[in-house]
């Protein structure tokens, strides 16, 4: 049981982290989709399966694919790759600085905090179970949701396909 | 050590990535997905206690996940299609180049 948590922690970590330092983007975005995946593992590990596998169809499956055309879409050229490199030294060793002394404050947070008993059983959910309460109690705020994604990715089509000045060859 | 605490590092090694990436990189698509990280990570603390704590209503840790979820897919389709309409204006993704909101 715990040792895969670890194995799910390292590969979701191991491939963020990876994914930070690269220099190439694409693979960059690969290693994240992998990361994603790690983190729908920890829900199924978890118990939550309803909610490991709205991450991967959401994830996994359409903000990876809208990563990755934003990366071959912002290509400078087709052969060489964008490289972009951190603006200066300080800054990338003050970002570092700060992601580590977060991270030493949330772990030092987090060991000393007494919890209280913990359930030693996952919750028993079905996917009945959760429509019913979301189609119920949460029915308004489900309202709200879908219409923020209406109006977000009308918003995104109209912003990305605003037309550019066209080249004089590109006339019709 | 409690599975709980376990689970509360690893996201909090999670959100921490995700900042030290969104501070030091500086192509704004890995910006973005820094952040995109960070929201990961307080979906898994929301896993974690909805999992491990004592909660009177046994759905409640996956709406929040959910809803969170939904949220942060409307953050990304926006967040991306901005960055594309900023390279058409300025060829370039770095952040620091995209300071000027002019057309």
């Amino acid at each position: 049981m715990t040792l895969a948590l670890i194995l799910i922690a390292v590969l979701m970590l191991g491939s963020a982290a990876t994914a930070m330092l690269l220099r190439n983007l694409i693979h960059s975005a690969l290693l994240l989709i992998l990361s994603w995946a790690g983190v729908a593992a920890f829900y199924l590990w978890a118990g939550a399966e309803f909610v490991a596998f709205a991450q991967v169809l959401v994830y996994v499956g359409a903000i990876s694919m809208v990563v990755l055309f934003a990366v071959l879409l912002t290509r400078q050229n087709r052969i060489v790759d964008v490289l972009i490199e951190p603006a200066t030294k300080a800054r990338a060793l003050a970002g570092l600085f700060v992601g580590a002394g977060m991270a030493a404050l949330l772990s030092v947070a987090v060991c000393y905090t007494k919890f209280p008993a913990l359930a030693d059983a996952a919750p028993q959910t079905s996917v009945k179970e959760i429509g019913l309460v979301l189609m119920r109690q949460h029915g308004g705020a489900l309202l709200i949701v879908g219409v923020i994604l209406t109006v977000a990715l009308l918003g995104a089509t109209i912003l990305a396909a605003t037309e550019a000045k066209r080249q004089p060859e590109d006339k019709p | 050590m409690t599975p709980l605490h376990l689970c509360l590092l690893i996201s909090s090694g999670l959100f921490c990535i995700g900042l030290a990436g969104a501070l030091v990189r500086s192509n704004t698509i890995l910006v973005l997905l820094g952040i995109e990280l960070m929201l990961n990570a307080a979906n898994l603390n929301f896993i974690a206690f909805w999992r491990f704590g004592p909660s009177p209503a046994p759905v409640d840790g996956m709406i929040f996940v959910l809803f969170s979820i939904a949220v942060a897919a409307a953050e990304a389709a926006v967040g991306l299609a901005l960055i594309i309409a900023v390279y058409r204006h300025q060829k370039n993704i770095r952040l620091q180049e995209a300071n000027t909101l002019k057309g």
